[in-house]
């Protein structure tokens, strides 16, 4: 998109919309390379979405369980072998994982070397001292938030998200929320777009930037477009709903069967967090 | 407890400026990692009452409709979280939404609108973590919208939709229900390196006590984060006031009432008086020499002249380590106020499971759960 540019501003920074607008098309592309990937031929993809829905909550547990750092740098590579079997490019599965969150959690964990009392590992100028158990702490949090977001992220990217949702049901989640989960997400979709316009058409408008107040009103206005929106059509649904013969019981027509596969894949997962389980203890 | 302010060089005190200035501009999702699975366990438990109430709530109300309104308002949650808001001073941030969500829809329906967009957002775009779904939840979806819900109904009471102080209540609401949500993090975040590290001392979680916790969660979030929650909610109420007043009945329309509760016995109140009045009057203990009886550990034993130590009570006395040892708080603060804050936070802890237990047994008992 062409800038307009003014003379009173010359920083060629993005502006309010242009930063809301990157957001909302940003979280559509992430989902949809998502979709594409549980779509390719591997292993992950070739289990019952019930089975990986198990394995994981066993994985992210034996993490948070875990009181040895060599065990949780152990999880980790297993989940990276399994995103590798799974023809998940490894560099963009390592790169989404770190550049979402265990980043920052780095930059809160730094202070924590420095700051935890213990046994001293190295001094450094000012006479700041580096402890061995800020070491380890810092390692703790760092290598286990690496290893449970790789592996809840592993789950999105190998399944399509409407398995996912009723897989969720094998967790005794009631069948209404699941419904609602799932109609949540499909609207979320609408919402993404109608918001994109909204954006689009006022920043098509603009010669110049936004001053932060009518910015707030810009936002205030198309918060407010968007809830009398969601409201008044959640009436609508309801009637097509309704019209189509819904009496308040969701149905699905996915029928799951559990290949000799998801059995083989749960008795190893089982077994993998149960010995990780024991030595982390 | 782990370090005395004269460790803290002050390069570290500019580094946390620029810590908190981060936390502030991010929603509070707290990551898996972060919390032992104990205190994940034990906040899903929390949340579990507040879940069986609005579920309650909507199937006593809306019915079948309610599948829809909770979808699109979540989906509506979900998406506010994604715009960037301009603060006065130069900087944006962003907003959770959930005081929108208590103040249009009520607490009750906003703990579930809100939890329905918090575990999408785990699940499908790993902001925040699947095991912390409870503590997540118990911050945002109720902490949030209750505390909002209740300072904008104390400011706004029975006034018209278009009433200016609707918006200012809505404001303020946005604000505390943030800053409250942002103590409950910081709570959660501190209480860990004191109950869960190794054998020498390493945190397993969380690394900062509850003096660096809570202060980096509340002050940048009331100064930030809050008053971006507290500015959208106000101008957005503003916005509907004009353009849509209708929906500000939506939250008194009739079908969406619950129904009538039966008002509440007096004599609780005297009873609560009590309470806090015997509360308060705890640090008189402090007054008195020596331990209660019966309560000796193995040292006083032997000075009271026991001369051993059963072996069986030396091996048991360190298996359990409370968290409020000695009903002293795990910082350093006055013994006497230390004393009333024990108890408070003791009856509290405890008139809450009695709620909970309640709560459960008699929404379990309903017939429509399965």
């Amino acid at each position: 998109m062409q800038r307009p540019v003014t003379s009173s501003r010359p920083r060629h920074s993005p502006d309010l919309i242009e930063k809301t607008l990157a957001n909302l098309s940003g979280s559509m592309e992430q989902s949809l390379f998502a979709e594409r990937i549980a779509h390719r031929s591997g292993l992950l993809q070739r289990l019952d979405p019930r089975t990986k829905v198990v394995a994981v909550l066993c994985l992210l547990l034996s993490v948070a369980l875990s009181h040895s750092l060599i065990v949780l740098a152990g999880i980790y590579l297993l989940v990276l072998l399994l995103a590798w079997v799974s023809a998940v490019p490894l560099g963009f599965f390592v790169r989404r994982v770190w550049l979402l969150l265990p980043f920052f959690t780095a930059l809160i964990a730094l202070p924590a070397i420095f700051l935890t009392p213990g046994p001293p590992l190295a001094g450094l100028p000012l006479g700041i001292v580096i402890t061995r158990t800020g070491v380890q702490a810092a390692l703790f949090l760092l290598l286990r938030v690496a290893a449970s977001v790789s592996t809840a992220v592993l789950l999105v990217l190998t399944t399509p998200w409407n398995t996912i949702l009723n897989a969720l049901g094998v967790l005794r989640v009631p069948e209404e929320l699941i419904l609602i989960l799932g109609m949540t997400y499909r609207y979320i979709y609408l919402f993404l777009h109608l918001a994109g316009d909204l954006f689009l058409a006022r920043r098509s408008r603009l010669v110049a930037r936004l001053d932060p107040r009518a910015g707030r009103e810009l936002v205030a206005a198309s918060a407010g477009v968007l809830l009398s929106k969601s409201l008044q059509m959640s009436g609508e649904v309801y009637l097509a709903m309704q019209s189509r013969g819904f009496r308040g019981t969701p149905r699905t027509m996915d029928r799951f069967r559990l290949a000799p596969l998801d059995w083989a894949f749960a008795t190893a997962v089982l077994l993998a967090s149960a010995a990780a389980i024991w030595l982390g203890r | 407890m782990f370090f005395r302010n004269d460790r803290i060089p002050r390069f570290f005190l500019a580094w946390y400026g620029l810590l908190a200035a981060w936390l502030a501009t991010t929603a509070m999702h707290i990551p898996d990692g972060y919390l032992s699975p104990a205190t994940s366990l034990v906040m899903f438990l929390l949340v579990l009452p507040f879940w069986a109430r609005g579920v309650q709530s909507l199937r006593q109300t809306a019915n079948a409709r309610s599948v829809p309104v909770i979808a699109l308002a979540a989906a509506f949650s979900f998406l506010i979280m994604m715009f960037n808001i301009p603060l006065p001073g130069g900087t944006t941030g962003h907003a959770v939404g959930g005081a929108l969500a208590a103040v249009v829809l009520g607490p009750e329906i906003a703990v579930i609108v809100i939890s329905t967009a918090l575990v999408i957002q785990a699940f499908f775009f790993g902001d925040g973590g699947i095991l912390a779904i409870g503590a997540n939840c118990f911050n945002m979806a109720v902490v949030l919208p209750y505390v909002a819900a209740s300072v904008y109904r104390a400011v706004s009471a029975d006034r018209p939709a278009a009433s200016r102080r609707r918006a200012i209540g809505a404001g303020l609401g946005g604000w505390a229900g943030l800053t409250a949500a942002a103590f409950f993090a910081g709570l959660e975040f501190g209480i860990q390196p004191a109950l869960f590290h190794t054998a020498d001392g390493a945190p397993l979680y969380a690394p900062y006590p509850l003096s660096v916790a809570l202060p980096a969660m509340v002050i940048p979030h009331a100064l930030l984060a809050s008053v971006a929650e507290g500015t959208v909610t106000a101008l957005v109420v503003v916005y509907l006031q004009r353009a849509n007043p209708a929906v500000f009945r939506f939250e008194t329309a009739p079908e969406l009432q619950p129904a009538a509760v039966p008002a509440r016995q007096p004599r609780w109140r005297t009873q609560w008086i009590l309470l806090a009045a015997l509360a308060c009057a705890t640090p008189l203990g402090l007054l008195a020499p020596g331990t209660a009886w019966g309560e000796w550990n193995s040292q006083e034993l032997v000075q009271r002249g026991l001369g051993f130590v059963p072996q069986g009570l030396a091996r048991l006395e360190n298996l359990w380590g409370a968290p409020f040892s000695g009903y002293s708080l795990p910082f350093s603060i006055d013994p006497a106020l230390g004393y009333v804050l024990s108890a408070v936070l003791g009856v509290a802890l405890i008139a809450f499971l009695a709620w909970l237990y309640t709560s459960l047994f008699v929404l379990g008992g309903s017939p429509e759960s399965r």
